[in-house]
């Protein structure tokens, strides 16, 4: 899937200051029927951001204008539960460009990289500097540099460095996927299946 | 990393088949791979449309990219559909020191049998459609081992729940593990599913169990199982897949099976589980994010710290799904439920894994049990266990489910999940309310 090629994002941050957000609340089950992928930031957090009328509800983060920006900031363990890639695309369709957290699940990181959507995990102390940070004041803006792999808090200056696969930064980068370069192995695949039988 | 097996279903690969026509890339080894849809199924009338319009438009997508692509499809009514986790072993795909991937967390069923297998996303169904590869990194190896023997009235489903407990929904996270010890040696195939299933529940992408005498006995002579001189072989190499003595593992953890009593959560993750027969443990000791997600998660089921579970009421009964919902779950069900009655207050679905065990279930004579017990066998699928197709708990209903997640809306908007054995199901099926299962079944 193509995606924009990611290097610098300086913006805002949407704090999510709650621990294992499960893929269900990113994006229920009942949303994952389209056979296209279009779509599926309308239904992000659908059932934490809308009453079951369909009307905002105006206690969750995102219906609050206070808080914008593409860094969205969740607590620890984000992401957990199903494999669904859906997850991801929502998360990226309805605008982030970058999830920080403490800890991450294991499939959701791979799908967000997969996707073009930079997961930074920092320590849970820089976690909650974040959030203080947000929670004086909601316009602080966020520097993300991937080439460097830091993230900064722009106001203090104070930064963190953050771990990335080099393959995968490469791609971010490059705004490449893993496709083209596995179909360019077939042969090697090939002598592979031969080898084994 | 080569894929020797890939399974596919409805809702995560229309989007990849998607983008290998948009590259123009045709299937790389359609042989290799398997489908059936699972997930938005209807559990009745299965011989009739599907009525919702969104699902029966993704079941027909993979049925034409199937077709187009010459992948065998158990399509629904065919004598092998079923949920993807429950057919892969029953046909004797699922086959030790194989490597298994699915667009489904809860492939990880398939390490029951040595394999390696975990879930994937749908970009990684489009790897393994173009190339039957995907890339991935190392995971660190864990070991739990349970020794002892489990109590009476104790099931797999109990020690997976107890483990996730222990160790949390994200401690196994960049893990795999090894599953080992004489209480999981102890377990039949079926039970060694179960916690292979749920090791994704404690964030660990895969879970395997080294084979042994059961799980050959359990592959051999499946449709796809090796015969005659192959079998031979195929023996001679499973016989070698287990850790060496020596083998150094980056965590372990040890329980003991007699520590374990029937499990059941409180929660809104799978992780919040105890005892049947104790008490919602309070937020003593906890602050910050940690004391707020407790808070929350009780309040969406609105429980109060400290309360006892036993006697709380029960309105739905959902058994089934790829964690338990084989032959096994149906037998412990229904021998439970043999001579009693459901409860009037009770709705119960219980729905077979798949075409084979709905047979099984037949020839075998449960169905009679269980509808003398009040009770009717729907048809296969994930059912209510994320609540795609049309078995969704109402809002603010309590089910008691012996499926994989209880988290927030998972089983329908405003659903509340309470996660448990068919035993511990059962119980709750036949009260009403939580129940200890040994208590009701004199054990």
């Amino acid at each position: 899937m193509s995606y924009d090629k990611f290097s610098i994002l300086i913006s805002p941050a949407v704090p999510l200051p709650i621990e294992n957000v499960d893929t269900d609340q990113i994006i229920p089950a009942r949303f994952l029927k389209a056979v296209e992928r279009k779509g599926f930031g309308d239904n992000l957090f659908r059932d934490w951001r809308y009453d079951r009328n369909d009307q905002p509800k105006s206690d969750f983060v995102l219906n609050n204008p206070l808080y914008t920006g593409k860094i969205l900031v969740g607590g620890k363990n984000f992401g957990s539960g199903s494999s669904r890639e859906h997850a991801a695309w929502a998360i990226y369709d309805y605008g982030f460009r970058v999830v920080v957290s403490s800890f991450f699940a294991d499939i959701f990181k791979n799908n967000a990289l997969n996707n073009g959507l930079l997961p930074v995990v920092v320590t849970p102390d820089f976690l909650q500097k974040i959030f203080d940070t947000i929670e004086k004041d909601p316009t602080a803006v966020f520097k993300v540099d991937l080439q460097e792999q830091t993230f900064t808090i722009v106001a203090t200056g104070e930064s963190a460095t953050f771990e990335i696969n080099p393959y995968k930064k490469h791609c971010l980068l490059n705004g490449l996927d893993d496709i083209d370069y596995l179909v360019s192995l077939k042969e090697k695949i090939a002598r592979f299946e031969n080898q084994r039988l | 990393m080569y894929i020797d097996k890939h399974l596919i279903h409805e809702v995560t690969s229309p989007v990849a088949f998607l983008g290998l026509e948009k590259r123009g890339l045709k299937v790389f080894r359609p042989e290799n791979t398997i489908a059936t849809p699972d997930h938005n199924v209807p559990t009745i009338d299965q011989h009739l449309t599907i009525q919702e319009e969104l699902s029966r438009h993704q079941v027909e997508m993979l049925t034409r990219n199937c077709e187009k692509h010459g992948i065998q499809l158990c399509g629904l009514n065919h004598p092998w559909h079923g949920i993807v986790h429950v057919i892969g072993p029953e046909l004797g795909i699922t086959q030790p020191g194989m490597t298994i991937v699915c667009g489904d967390s809860h492939t990880s069923t398939h390490g029951a049998f040595g394999a390696v297998a975990f879930g994937i996303g749908t970009s990684e169904v489009e790897m393994v459609l173009a190339s039957q590869c995907i890339l991935q990194p190392k995971p660190k190896r864990m070991r739990i081992t349970v020794d002892g023997q489990l109590k009476e009235g104790v099931t797999a489903k109990d020690i997976a729940l107890y483990i996730i407990s222990r160790i949390s929904t994200s401690g196994g996270t960049g893990h795999f593990v090894e599953f080992a010890g004489s209480a999981i040696r102890s377990l039949t195939m079926e039970g060694r599913m179960t916690v292979c299933n749920m090791s994704i529940e404690c964030g660990a992408r895969g879970g395997l169990i080294a084979p042994d005498e059961t799980t050959f006995a359990y592959v051999k002579g499946r449709e796809y199982a090796p015969k005659g001189a192959d079998w031979d072989k195929a023996l001679a190499y499973w016989k070698t897949l287990h850790s060496d003595e020596e083998a150094v593992f980056d965590t372990e953890y040890h329980f003991d099976a007699a520590d374990i009593e029937p499990m059941i959560t409180y929660g809104t993750n799978p992780g919040m589980g105890t005892g049947v027969t104790s008490s919602i443990p309070t937020s003593d000791g906890l602050s910050g994010s940690d004391k707020l997600t407790f808070e929350k998660s009780l309040a969406y089921m609105g429980y109060s710290p400290g309360d006892k579970l036993l006697g709380k009421p029960v309105d739905y009964v959902f058994v089934g799904s790829c964690t338990n919902g084989r032959i096994e779950d149906l037998r412990a069900f229904a021998q439970f439920v043999k001579g009693k009655q459901k409860a009037p207050s009770v709705t119960a679905w219980i729905v077979p894994g798949s075409k084979q065990v709905e047979k099984a279930a037949r020839e075998e004579g449960l169905v009679e049990i269980l509808e003398a017990a009040g009770f009717k066998l729907r048809q296969p699928g994930c059912s209510a266990c994320l609540a795609m197709n049309d078995d969704k708990i109402p809002e603010g209903k309590y089910a008691i489910s012996t499926s994989n997640r209880n988290f927030e809306g998972r089983q329908g908007p405003g659903a509340r999940t309470l996660l448990a054995s068919p035993l511990t199901a059962a119980a709750a099926a036949v009260t009403g309310v939580i129940a200890d299962p040994r208590e009701l079944a004199g054990f």
